[in-house]
């Protein structure tokens, strides 16, 4: 059993015992080791500017490493793992790296309150080999906010710095092997008190058994995976939490399974690693996964997250719906699917039941009849919170649609199936005028708010013409290319 | 014994004229110094930034004891407060001090100027967001928690929440202003033709990513010491000292370093300080209070939004016989800067236009928000984009191209032409800037393929437009245009630099630094950049109005001459050779026929009693502006710019993106074109960020719902477009004599942005097919697009029926 939080500050071991389980990783390195240089921009995870490296063993005898967010990570997450903060990046000679170095060489600092988040957003690209062109790059870094310098000489830096990438930090296997030392494989439990002096128990179970149990007996617990919602219960609402149990160290539920028509992806698969299966699917998907919150949050947050949280916002549950997807929920040893659109039963409350909890979400690939479109809406391109967010199945055949998924996003208080336009879509011919119609008929299925994302208004106008570009995309008119439909055709 | 090795002095020590001199020995005499004027030198801190060893307030170690404050703030837009009973806070775990409006000795104000901003609301509160109490606790978690124990009685009172309302209820908080040049309103109904209409300009939040903090340990006598991130040290300064009780001397405060500040940190930073030094001389304890993003954005100011009707009349050419603007600013809850804000608006109606007659009416409007403050631009882009929609609207009347009606409207180089305050442009370089940039930017016939474009695509639609910058250059309130600079010269050589200035960024120390090194030719490594303090340097001016370079450059090279000449004194004399043969030359000095190292020729005459350390003052001459009649000379000089962009937009969606930008920035002779560039870039993404995709929404109760970056959307890397192209004006110059003839480049850059909306506002009305124009406000999220485009849609159709 363990009730140690055991990890690699750098190279260094670290133990600690009594920290409160909801103490952040900044806090923790910002205040108890007095290492400044990692940043709180938002306490949110919407900045960047605390980015630091999670390295853990890639079970390959070697290190995988990814960027997170340290103001909304917790301690206990650290348990068998390396991290790394901006004070341990160096060049060979001890002196700047050459991300580091980059940086100066192109002005890619002038406040430089930012600058360390970016340091650690490009030293994990180095390390790992990722970002390698511009777009990629931009992409790579749109998790990472600067207000001074308009990220060209950012930019320019990385694409001197990263080359080929995939550099690797030296002596992988030593760090592996110690690491593996730290982590007996036990149970984590934790108990101490938060900032405001409250109680808190923490659970991390290893298998899916231990799970099923340890929630039975605190059927209360909060459940917390990627912590990128529930980090920010704790900095934003400064909640108590007096149960949680961490499910991302429960090898079953990180599992991903594939077959000619289905794609069953564990709760704790996280969307960086869903990503590809989905883009597999339908480029609309990968696309989605693209703009989806930030690298730092895709590598923490997860699929069994997105859905189970119910917010009427998330991307995936729109674009899970329209595939068709069943959740699988567990409580001890039973098991139940359930249709997802029938999960999310009103704002904030779902159907799942005290001690239950999602075990995976098994979603149904496209056909050859299929069509598919997913697209989201925001005030800005990356990382934003969708306004709209419409996701069509259509199946077609002859020139007939025979089935019709329509989910949206944005457009009440759960993510919801438009069945009035689905009925005028079911039936008729694959053409425009079924479109508009369908379009016509969303302000039977919606009644929209306003709110800072957008007004009631825009909602439903730009709800309805989602379907006009989806019709488009798919037209027949459009097989082998034609005008540029979105602008992200456009060189 | 040898006096001189006792003291340690080095080889100096042994150095007496005719004796040691000697030609240089560093082997190779150097041609140049490192870092001098003109050199792309990177940012001083910039290797400190990299490392995490750059030290902002929050990094600063903490003293044993520090108390941790939380500012419990008004939850009405407007209220009468009935009663605010604190004692459950008080005895709340780890609660060392409340304080709220009794506690204060002094006075209970931490406004700039009015007297109008209380440290801690009393009676009444006017905003949501408004600091009511503090707490002062071990931690700060245990502070926000004790506040929430806070019973407070409020009775709501009618709260006006936007420009609409204001003008409607005519809540002036500040009286109405007007600037008058000629007849405006006979040459427009004189005029072949005339044109009306209105534009809404959203505000805009900072976001700069260190948030608002203040520490404070106390000192003995009372004394106070404040770190804090702050633009106007001097302002901090004086109100601790004024919510204390204190006589300013007794307040010290220091700033190394900000975390980006853009305006914010201007007048906000007062009422932090004020509250963290309050605990400190309350407890004997440091204090510190640093606001989480959500606070901050809540209880700061941000940039005024604007309603701004306008009127023109013009001739069949698109040249302007006489323009109307009426501009409405939101203040907010109080006056803070918003005079002076307002009145740059009204200086910047006429952009790089000569309007010939020009009646701007100015309104400042009392809101039940956050009171709205200083903005990179301070007003000026608010005035500007309205003047760039009237161009835009004359072009779409007469079917003729903006470019060629802003081309028609410049100031002319000539001179001859006044703006609507009666001050001569004599120094206009638009017209060459933009012919340049017409032809670099390939501008006409990307404009031709733009409407092929268009032509063939019916969802995407793209748009170009090229817009000009010119701005004006000083404080408009002509007291602030002072400067002070203290340099010592150590025996050694090393020279330490102080001024009054603040480094948020934009590299005004290492620009100042590179003054310095280049009056002593020495390396500018050589030269100590130090902390902003005001026990160093009094009375200073914020850092603002873009001319923290212009002004601290002028007075710390006055310093440094001032100890130059008694150098150069000195060695003449000692030397015996008229002061025209002491020339300072890299890294060394010629006297005679002699050479000395500058560390040399120091110790010489620190041994011979010479002064090394001086002070150096600059106050921009020959301004002058009376307010009462709307005329005079506020400015020194005007900084110009253009940019050309080009934009798609989804017509289904109203998403849109910026697809290239071609910038041509005039900034005099530069002093760090590697800064420049830097502020070039960075002026226009937020510039940009500001007119597309930054909203600031407050809901029916004036709750501001766009507190945090999850919300607030400032643009991304990928934001940036590729295909950016931007260049210093080679033939830049400044007219009058200002730092090495460089010219002030922290504003300016932002206005470019206006080429964005331009653009977009292009693009919305090829989706009419060009028979509309779009009416467009800011920012120009999707959603205001896609309505823009289904308005001009509906427009161009009933105008064709």
């Amino acid at each position: 059993m363990g009730r140690q939080i055991r990890f690699l500050l750098g190279d260094e071991e670290r133990c600690l015992e009594g920290n409160a389980p909801s103490q952040t990783v900044l806090r923790y390195l910002r205040e108890s080791e007095r290492l400044t240089g990692t940043k709180e921009g938002c306490a949110e995870g919407d900045c960047g500017a605390c980015t630091v490296v999670l390295g853990e063993p890639d079970g390959k005898g070697g290190m995988a490493y990814r960027a997170v967010n340290s103001c909304i990570q917790c301690m206990p997450g650290l348990h068998g793992r390396q991290l790394l903060a901006v004070e341990h990046v160096k060049g060979p000679d001890g002196g700047l790296h050459p991300v580091q170095r980059a940086l100066v060489d192109h002005h890619g600092s002038q406040c430089g309150f930012c600058t360390p988040g970016f340091v650690m957003q490009l030293y994990a690209a180095w390390l790992t080999g990722e970002a390698k062109t511009r777009g990629a790059l931009k992409d790579w870094l749109a998790g990472n906010l600067c207000r001074c310098t308009g990220y060209g000489p950012i930019v320019e830096a990385g694409l001197e710095a990263l080359g080929e990438g995939g550099h690797g930090r030296g002596g992988e296997a030593e760090t592996a092997r110690r690491l593996a030392a730290l982590d007996n494989g036990a149970m984590l439990r934790l108990s101490g008190r938060d900032a405001e002096g409250r109680e808190q128990r923490f659970f991390a179970p290893r298998s899916l058994e231990e799970l099923a149990v340890t929630y039975w007996g605190y059927p209360n617990a909060v459940l917390v995976a990627g912590a990128t919602d529930v980090g920010l219960w704790i900095t934003k609402e400064h909640r108590h939490l007096p149960v949680v149990i961490d499910i991302t160290r429960v090898p079953e539920l990180a599992q991903m399974k594939e077959s000619e028509t289905r794609l069953e992806l564990g709760a704790t698969v996280s969307l960086a690693r869903a990503a590809e299966r989905l883009f597999a699917i339908h480029e609309d998907l990968g696309e989605l996964m693209r703009r989806f919150a930030s690298v730092q949050i895709r590598n923490c947050g997860t699929v069994g997250g997105n859905v189970a949280n119910a917010s009427p916002i998330g991307d995936l549950p729109p674009a899970f719906i329209a595939l068709g997807a069943e959740l699988v929920l567990r409580r001890r040893e039973e098991t139940r699917r359930v249709e997802l659109e029938d999960y999310f039963l009103d704002y904030g409350r779902q159907d799942r039941a005290a001690g239950e909890f999602v075990e995976k979400v098994v979603v149904k690939k496209l056909g050859p009849a299929s069509r598919f479109g997913a697209y989201k809406l925001s005030k800005r391109f990356d990382q934003d919170i969708s306004a709209v967010m419409g996701a069509f199945r259509v199946e077609v055949e002859g020139e007939n649609i025979t089935a019709a998924r329509l989910a949206f996003g944005g457009m009440a208080a759960t993510p919801k199936r438009a069945k009035a336009a689905e009925a005028a879509l079911i039936g008729q011919p694959f053409a425009e005028a079924t479109f508009r119609r369908a379009g016509q008929a969303l302000c039977h299925d919606f009644s929209p708010i306003d709110d800072m994302r957008a007004s009631a208004r825009y909602r439903l106008l730009a709800a309805e013409n989602l379907l006009m570009r989806f019709f488009l995309a798919n037209a027949p008119t459009r097989q082998g290319g034609g005008v540029p439909l979105r602008l992200s055709e456009l060189a | 014994m040898d006096e001189n090795l006792i003291q340690d002095r080095g080889v100096a020590g042994t150095v007496r004229p005719g004796r040691a001199g000697r030609a240089w020995q560093g082997g190779e005499a150097e041609a140049a110094i490192r870092g001098g004027v003109a050199a792309a030198r990177a940012h001083d801190s910039a290797e400190k930034h990299v490392t995490g060893a750059a030290h902002y307030v929050d990094d600063l170690p903490e003293l044993p004891g520090t108390l941790h404050l939380f500012v419990a703030t008004s939850a009405r837009a407007h209220a009468r407060i009935k009663g605010m009973d604190l004692e459950e806070v008080r005895k709340a775990p780890g609660v060392v001090c409340v304080l709220a409006a009794p506690d204060i000795p002094g006075e209970n104000d931490a406004s700039p100027v009015y007297g109008d901003d209380p440290v801690f609301a009393e009676k009444v509160v006017e905003f949501r967001g408004q600091s009511l109490f503090a707490v002062a606790a071990e931690t700060e978690a245990l502070a926000r928690a004790a506040a929430e124990r806070a019973v407070v009685d409020y009775e709501d009172l009618p709260a006006i929440l936007t420009v609409e309302a204001a003008l409607e209820a005519g809540a002036d908080l500040l009286p109405p202003h007007e600037m008058r040049l000629g007849d405006a309103r006979a040459a427009i109904e004189e005029a072949p033709h005339r044109l009306a209409g209105e534009i809404a300009i959203g505000g805009q939040d900072h976001f700069y990513l260190e948030g608002q903090i203040a520490c404070a340990p106390p000192g003995e006598d009372g004394d106070m010491t404040v770190y804090a991130s702050t633009q106007h040290p001097s302002e901090v300064q004086h109100n601790v000292a004024k919510v204390l009780g204190l006589a300013d001397h007794a307040v010290t405060v220091k700033v190394r370093r900000m975390g980006g500040a853009f305006g914010g940190k201007e007048s906000q930073p007062a009422l932090l300080a004020a509250i963290a030094a309050l605990a400190a001389a309350k407890t004997g304890r440091p204090a510190k209070l640093r606001l989480d993003r959500d606070d901050d954005m809540v209880m700061t100011g941000k940039r005024h939004d604007f309603l701004i009707g306008y009127e023109a009349g013009f001739d069949g050419e698109g040249k302007i016989a006489g323009a109307v603007f009426e501009q409405a600013a939101r203040c907010g809850y109080s006056a803070d800067l918003s005079g002076a804000i307002a009145d740059r608006a009204m200086f910047h109606a006429d952009n790089a236009y000569a309007l010939n007659n020009a009646d701007i009416r100015s309104r400042r409007l009392k809101t039940h928000t956050v009171s709205n403050t200083a903005f990179r631009g301070f007003g000026g882009p608010q005035g500007m984009l309205a003047t760039e929609r009237v161009i835009d609207r004359i072009a779409f009347a007469l079917g003729k191209d903006p470019l060629d009606i802003r081309k028609a409207n410049f100031y002319p180089a000539a001179g001859g032409a006044l703006t609507p305050y009666h001050m001569e442009v004599t120094d206009s370089v638009i017209a060459e800037m933009v012919e340049e940039l017409e032809e670099s930017a390939g501008y006409r016939a990307r404009r031709q393929a733009v409407r092929d474009f268009n032509r063939a695509s019916p969802v995407l639609k793209k748009g170009i437009a090229l817009t000009p910058v010119k701005f004006g250059i000083s404080f408009t309130t002509t007291h602030l245009n002072q400067a002070g600079a203290l340099v010592h010269v150590y025996k050694d050589g090393s020279v330490a630099l102080n001024h009054g200035g603040t480094e948020m960024g934009q590299g005004l120390f290492v620009k100042v630094a590179q003054v310095v090194a280049e009056e002593f030719q020495i390396d500018a490594q050589k030269v100590k950049i130090t902390a902003t303090d005001t026990a160093k340097v009094p009375n200073t001016s914020a850092t603002a109005a873009s001319s923290g370079s212009d002004m601290n450059g002028m007075a710390a090279q006055a310093a440094a001459r001032t100890i130059k000449e008694r150098l150069v004194e000195f060695a003449a004399e000692a030397w015996k050779v008229p002061t025209d043969q002491v020339v300072f030359l890299p890294n060394r000095v010629r006297i005679g026929n002699e050479e000395l190292s500058f560390a040399e020729l120091v110790g010489e005459a620190y041994l011979a009693r010479v002064s090394l350390s001086a002070t150096g003052f600059y106050a921009t001459p020959g301004l002058h502006y009376d307010r009462e009649t709307g005329r005079g000379r506020p400015f020194f000089y005007f900084a110009y710019g253009a940019a050309c962009s080009e934009v798609a937009i989804d017509t289904l969606t109203g998403e849109h993106r910026t697809l290239r930008v071609d910038i041509l920035h005039e900034v005099g002779r530069s002093l760090n074109p590697a800064v420049d560039m830097g502020q070039i870039e960075g002026g226009f993404i937020q510039g940009m960020g500001w007119l597309t995709s930054e909203e600031l929404w407050w809901d029916a109760d004036g709750a501001l719902r766009t507190h945090s970056p999850s919300t607030y959307k400032i643009p991304t890397a990928n934001d940036r477009p590729d295909d950016m192209r931007m260049a210093i004006w080679q033939r830049g110059d400044n007219r009058v004599p200002t730092i090495h003839r460089s010219k002030a480049v922290g504003e300016p850059p932002l206005m470019l942005a206006m080429s964005v909306f331009s653009a977009l506002a292009d693009a919305v009305s090829a989706a009419a097919d060009y028979r509309a124009f779009p009416d467009l406000d800011a920012p120009a999220t999707p959603e205001r697009v896609l309505f823009a485009v289904e308005e001009a849609r509906r427009r161009a159709e009933g105008a064709s029926r």
